[in-house]
């Protein structure tokens, strides 16, 4: 047993490391990602990734496998998208869906030309897919430092951010804080991502902030619960992921995200909140 | 006056004579015979033979990865432009085929690598596991050795010989020159190489591209991913290295051109190997780096064995 769960962190630093640095993203990401999904923005932090990605891939092809300038490239492209999205979404008619399609699609055309322009063919599939088992003192300490942001700042604009879940009706007629709190809550996803993508790549980033969230929801209806829940299952899914890859050879990226998949699966199922178990038998829940 | 017509007629006869006598000088020097080579290493022998009367252009240019590569359109222009096409063959350039038939080219396709014996790719005696393994097929890394490097460049003469029959002379002195150049340069690395302690001839590199070289010279690579680069490297993977260098007490890690750095620095610093620099695999550099002809490459992967070995 010790073998099977402890054994390949006391003997490896990589492991230890991916651990570190999964477990400071499922923190960060979890409760970003269940503000997410309860503002039906659930698609968002897809569509932030692919803004991302060009503004990292431009980083890259200026200087390397720099963290400085991709991290730099990622969050000002991120940034970018964000507040022209907010702008567009908040002075004209289109919505907010609308808005920030058009803008990461074009940040991504953009990204790709600037790529193609460059010329060589260096593997852009490391700026796709971070690699979680190289995770070094610099990429660990933005990731944690990314994730105590996040949390912090959480914190701090936790109630206009609920109440603008709840009720963005009345969140407008009682205060302004809702547009600021908006778009800092947006500028956190952005950086949720960035730190995602030097570890799981720009793509799974996605999947350790939206599984989590969507796990949550099955089994609470409370929403601080609900952050509780979707942290912890991030945490499991980056545990078992890892040991997962270690013992069967899987990649290790997605074999994280895999593994939330199970479990989102198995909340789906046996969810206390509206499972397909319990809604197919709901007698027993009527009598308890 | 002038009427437009003999504006016209005066015109012609100050052109179409100058036409005319550019197209004869042209003729007397000959346009270069124009031929393609696949990447960047196999374009330098080509130069090396053919000097000026070959004009050479690589699909996968400096710093590229062959084993990803896309061929784009202007590539598939390039072949359908090109009076012959070098390969390197043993598997190394899986796209070729396709570009070759989607260009409608009729240039004969050289392999350059006819008459060198293959070494099976991968390394079965380490237990490093490798998901796209597949046995029996070659190695395709064969300019590794200078030995073979020699095979490439008279298989580039012969070919070259036979296409312009005129230059062949010329082939054959350039060829020879350069082999020269490639004895010197084999009786260097293995200069070098003898000055290295027997214990310490082992090296992790992140790309496995060195079987020739290994077992023409006796220095031993490893690789936490297979000879491809395409499969990313899963924590089983590196754990098998770190515990295989452990074991084996590699001397030194290296970094090369084409893969992720990250995870190489992150296996030496767990190990206590030596981080070696980059060593150069499938490609050249441009210009301005370490490695910008084919020599420069093997004495560049010379320095840096000696530098991180030799201690």
């Amino acid at each position: 047993m010790f073998d099977l769960l402890i054994a390949p962190f006391t003997e490896f630093e990589f492991m230890r490391r991916a651990l570190a640095g999964t477990l400071a993203l499922a923190l960060g990401a979890g409760p970003i990602g269940v503000f997410l999904m309860l503002r039906r923005m659930s698609l968002v932090g897809d569509a932030m990734a692919h803004a991302i990605l060009p503004g990292a891939a431009i980083g890259f092809l200026l200087s390397g496998l720099n963290l400085f300038a991709m991290t730099a490239g990622g969050l000002i492209a991120g940034f970018i998208v964000a507040l022209l999205t907010g702008l567009v979404a908040r002075t004209t008619e289109l919505k907010e869906d609308a808005a920030l399609a058009t803008f990461y699609l074009l940040s991504l055309a953009l990204g790709v030309t600037i790529v193609s322009i460059k010329g060589t063919n260096v593997d852009l599939l490391h700026v796709l897919f971070g690699n979680v088992l190289a995770l070094d003192d610099q990429t660990l300490l933005l990731i944690a430092g990314n994730a105590s942001i996040s949390l912090l700042v959480i914190a701090l604009i936790y109630r206009p951010l609920v109440i603008e879940c709840v009720d963005p009706g009345f969140m407008r007629s009682v205060s302004r804080a809702g547009g600021p709190a908006h778009l800092a809550f947006l500028a956190l996803v952005v950086i949720n991502l960035v730190s995602g993508f030097h570890a799981l790549g720009t793509l799974l980033a996605v999947g350790i902030m939206m599984l989590p969230a969507a796990i949550g929801r099955f089994w609470a209806r409370d929403i601080t619960l609900m952050i509780v829940i979707a942290t912890v299952s991030g945490v499991l899914a980056g545990y078992v992921g890892l040991l997962l890859s270690f013992h069967t050879g899987i990649a290790s990226g997605p074999a994280i995200i895999l593994l939330a998949g199970v479990l989102y699966v198995v909340s789906l199922l046996f969810g206390r909140v509206g499972g397909l178990v319990r809604q197919l038998f709901p007698g027993r829940h009527l009598e308890a | 006056m002038i009427t437009r017509r003999k504006a016209i007629a005066s015109t012609c006869t100050v052109l179409v004579p100058g036409v005319v006598l550019h197209l004869g000088a042209a003729y007397g020097q000959e346009a270069p015979v124009k031929a393609i080579a696949t990447f960047s290493i196999l374009a330098d022998f080509v130069r090396n033979v053919g000097g000026d009367r070959v004009d050479v252009a690589a699909l996968v240019g400096p710093n590229g990865n062959a084993h990803v590569y896309a061929p784009s359109p202007s590539d598939a222009k390039k072949v359908a432009g090109a009076k012959v096409v070098f390969v390197n063959g043993l598997g190394f350039e899986g796209w070729l085929d396709r570009l070759v038939k989607a260009s409608a080219s009729t240039a004969p396709v050289i392999v350059a690598t006819k008459g060198i014996k293959p070494i099976e790719r991968g390394d079965d005696h380490h237990e490093v596991h490798e998901p796209e393994h597949d046995h029996g097929r070659a190695d395709p890394h064969a300019w590794q050795s200078v030995t073979n490097a020699k095979i490439y460049v008279a298989n580039i003469r012969d070919a070259l010989a036979a296409l312009d029959p005129a230059g062949k002379a010329v082939y054959e002195g350039s060829a020879d020159t350069y082999l020269a150049k490639l004895d010197a340069l084999d009786r260097e690395v293995r200069d070098v190489i003898a000055r290295i302690p027997a214990d310490r001839r082992r090296v992790i590199t992140s790309h496995n591209a060195f079987g020739y070289f290994q077992s023409a010279y006796g220095i031993e690579f490893t690789a936490p991913q297979g000879v491809s680069t395409e499969s990313e490297a899963s924590a089983k993977d590196v754990a098998a290295i770190i515990t295989q260098i452990r074991r084996d007490k590699a001397a030194a890690v290296f970094l090369e051109n084409v893969t992720d750095p990250r995870l190489m620095r992150q296996i030496a610093s767990e190990t206590g190997a030596k981080v070696g620099g980059v060593l150069y695999s499938d490609a050249l550099t441009d210009r301005s780096g370490d490695a910008p002809t084919y020599i420069a490459l093997i004495r560049h992967n010379l320095k840096q064995l000696a530098a991180a070995l030799i201690s």
